[in-house]
């Protein structure tokens, strides 16, 4: 009962001293000062129309590697810790139904389509590196969940996800060592095209891309760790 | 909006009390994603001005007139990061859950005790 | 019109959040709490921004509800077999 107590009143505690910030947010009217010059120069800058791809892929890049290498060390930890050193007799699985076998086949490469869709208009439409790396993940776990007997190769899931870390880190030194006077993660290494198209806004799609295939990678490694030595 | 995040607060409040309260280490996990959702609601509610649209260039909003019309693409960033972060720390959880479970046999929260003085 | 909307979400979802933490059954706790990432994503839309509406509703109510559902699955499994 006092432990029931103690929670009510940490609750209230909370509760009132967050009521301050919800009775006093006004909605703003401009636009601030730090969004003013992202807005303004975004488009003519980097060549890209979706102005929240710009602001993670150029100006706030730093931010884009440090979320790579937190998602890298949560794989790396999920599949330390549910590692299986003994090979368990391997049980016969059941073989799925027909109807999920020709389901799943005809429906994985059409979403493995789109996901490659997603992250390659990233600087042009909603989307990007990270719904696209997601919707990779999720075609691969359609197979998984509908076809008990699929293994997925780890040593070409390992390949890919190295070298798109590499890759990208690559293209962000590149930035440093090619043209004088850019920084690290420039995006306007390569040509800036025509605003609107596929092939526009520098370096953009290419480091999208490969934050594509990275993420993706990653949660299917996620997901094949939780799911190993199952019946 | 103001009314969002008013219930992005609420969020917060109910996943809060949640982490205090129950006492199965999924329940616990689940508290914290909804705090998640919670604060993600609140961040992104605060980058929307009135009778704005979404930041993207195309037909509908021109290159010059981009200024006037188009919401503060800064919290849309910092809050797809930190959806992505809560997913990789939300798998971490679990998989120290089932090592926790594999190890004592239960997810009762008040069965670890070594670390209690 | 967007008011009415939003108050009709906000309601579902307070109620979704107290069941997920009241629940018994760990299977509905679960289910819940991916139906608050879906609701929110639609929230998300109507604050004008697509990119975050699209990453909450595949990563909020696809991929955490399914790692949930893996490890309920590991947990049961070790209790039946002992």
């Amino acid at each position: 009962m006092v432990k029931k107590f103690f929670v009510l009143i940490i609750l209230v505690f909370f509760a009132v001293m967050l009521l301050p910030f919800a009775q006093d947010v006004t909605p703003f009217k401009e636009l601030s000062q730090t969004a003013t010059k992202y807005v303004k120069d975004g488009p003519d800058e980097l060549g890209g129309a979706n102005l929240v791809t710009s602001v993670i892929v150029t100006y706030r890049g730093l931010d884009t590697l440090g979320e790579v290498t937190v998602l890298f060390i949560a794989t790396a930890g999920v599949g330390f810790f549910l590692r299986r050193e003994d090979k368990r007799k391997e049980k016969k699985k059941r073989e799925s139904s027909q109807i999920l076998q020709s389901g799943s086949a005809f429906l994985f490469p059409l979403i493995l389509m789109f996901g490659v869709y997603i992250f390659l208009h990233g600087h042009l439409s909603p989307g990007g590196g990270f719904q696209g790396g997601v919707v990779l993940a999720s075609a691969l776990v359609l197979l998984l969940l509908s076809r008990s007997a699929t293994k997925i190769n780890d040593t070409v899931l390992h390949l890919v996800e190295s070298l798109s870390g590499a890759s990208y880190i690559a293209i962000g030194v590149l930035g440093l060592v090619l043209v004088v006077g850019v920084g690290f993660l420039d995006t306007t290494i390569l040509d800036l095209g025509e605003f609107g198209r596929l092939l526009s806004a520098g370096a953009i799609p290419l480091i999208y891309s490969f934050i594509g295939l990275k993420v993706g990678a990653e949660l299917v490694g996620i997901i094949d760790n939780m799911r190993k030595d199952q019946s | 909006m103001t009314i969002i995040t008013i219930l992005g607060f609420i969020l917060v409040l109910i996943g809060l009390w949640g982490m205090l309260t129950q006492k199965n280490i999924i329940k616990i996990i689940i508290g914290f994603s909804i705090v998640d959702t919670g604060v993600h609601l609140i961040m992104v509610s605060i980058g929307n001005l009135k009778d704005r649209t979404a930041p993207i260039l195309d037909k509908a909003v021109d290159k010059t007139e981009a200024l006037t019309r188009v919401v503060d693409p800064i919290p849309s960033a910092l809050v797809l990061t930190a959806i992505v972060i809560g997913l990789a720390v939300t798998a971490l959880m679990l998989s120290y859950a089932i090592k926790l479970y594999e190890n004592k046999g239960t997810l009762d929260i008040s069965e670890f005790k070594e670390l209690k003085w | 019109m967007i008011t009415a909307i939003i108050i009709v979400l906000g309601v579902i979802m307070i109620v979704a959040a107290v069941l997920a933490v009241i629940q018994k059954s760990l299977l509905s706790a679960i289910i819940a709490a991916g139906a608050i990432s879906l609701l929110a994503s639609i929230i998300f839309i109507i604050l004008a921004a697509p990119d975050v509406a699209m990453t909450e509703a595949a990563i909020g109510s696809g991929l955490t509800t399914l790692v949930f559902l893996f490890t309920l699955n590991k947990i049961r499994k070790q209790d039946r077999h002992g």
